[in-house]
């Protein structure tokens, strides 16, 4: 995560949203191979459409403090993306916005993180284990919470989203196809390791 | 219109267009009817803005009933419903219901003057 980064610094926060927005436009295809083979093969140029256009607000998002630029960008992701990833990402964003901790230390962007973990699962009507992007998130949380450095953290979505081929989907378009998901990795697991993977990078170098 | 309106959203432009005109043949213009088809860049997938603007094109005072297919549909949906004034979210259901029996049932319902909890529970009852 960008903890310990300066988020009152602009250009940090134009860092960070554009690390963001590049690491999914980068790779959409690949996220729309993963989704073509277990899902409606949508997914990457959804998220890349997505973040296309939150590029296009990059000025006026890093003006804005990081409540109001976090609820913004996920605004602009249920307003853009189109498939069912726009919503949850987007209430991943605007979730974390509401719940920005006045002090910025890690236990407390680790406690804004809990909840918007909680409100993507009220949004997706989801649990951890059924083979979505939450299987990525929760690990991520605990590793903030238990003290790993950025490397640690981007290793451990890494890993998780890895860790959800073997899972037999139970939400989302996937659980359509029941065992026949097995063996693939989920392309919202994916998509939410590469955002955390980059997010720890720039964080580090910033 | 003292009718529940009916909103129909779908992934496809085409299948959303297609359940209207059968709701159409059904009841007439005796319910409020909108639908809203495909994401903002004209392909597969559905797009929160327009659901809004269906809602308020249906707009009823009795109330709105949503009929949608898969995932994002429904996902957008409630994100759409959220975005609404207060006065007006309370009085908004997404129905869990087949998209194309569920309009029909549903419109057929309101035509007939029932209040939202019934024309959502009448296309409920569709699903097993």
């Amino acid at each position: 995560m960008a903890y310990p980064a300066d988020l009152t610094d602009p250009a940090v926060r134009k860092r960070l949203i554009t690390a963001t927005a590049e690491c999914i436009i980068a790779r959409a295809d690949e996220l729309t191979a993963l989704d073509s083979a277990i899902g409606d093969g949508d997914h990457g140029h959804n998220m890349k459409r997505g973040f296309d256009a939150v590029l296009a607000s990059l000025d006026s998002l890093a003006a804005m403090d990081p409540p109001e630029l976090l609820k913004s960008l996920g605004m602009k992701l249920v307003s853009t993306v189109g498939g069912a990833s726009g919503p949850l990402y987007g209430t991943l964003f605007m979730a974390l916005g509401k719940a920005w901790p006045q002090d910025l230390s890690r236990s407390g962007l680790a406690a804004a993180f809990e909840q918007a973990i909680a409100a993507v699962k009220a949004r997706g009507k989801s649990e951890i284990g059924q083979k979505t992007l939450l299987d990525v998130l929760a690990p991520t949380l605990k590793a903030l919470q238990e003290g790993a450095d950025a490397d640690a953290i981007a290793e451990t979505a890494q890993r998780a989203a890895e860790a959800t081929a073997p899972l037999r989907a139970t939400r989302g378009r996937a659980s359509f196809l029941g065992e026949r998901s097995v063996g693939h990795v989920d392309p919202g697991a994916r998509s939410a390791a590469l955002i955390i993977v980059a997010l720890c990078a720039e964080g580090s170098r910033i | 219109m003292s009718n529940v309106g009916i909103v129909i959203v779908s992934h496809s432009h085409k299948v959303a267009e297609g359940a209207a005109d059968m709701v159409r043949q059904m009841v007439g213009e005796d319910v409020p009817l909108a639908w809203t088809g495909g994401n903002s860049a004209g392909g597969l997938g559905t797009d929160f803005a327009a659901i809004g603007e269906a809602i308020n094109r249906a707009w009823s005072e009795a109330g709105v009933a949503i009929l949608v297919d898969l995932g994002g549909a429904e996902t957008n949906s409630e994100m759409a419903v959220e975005a609404l004034p207060d006065n007006r979210r309370s009085r908004v259901v997404i129905c869990n219901a087949p998209i194309v029996e569920g309009a029909v049932v549903a419109a057929t319902e309101a035509a007939g003057g029932a209040p939202l909890n019934v024309v959502r529970r009448t296309a409920e009852e569709l699903s097993p």
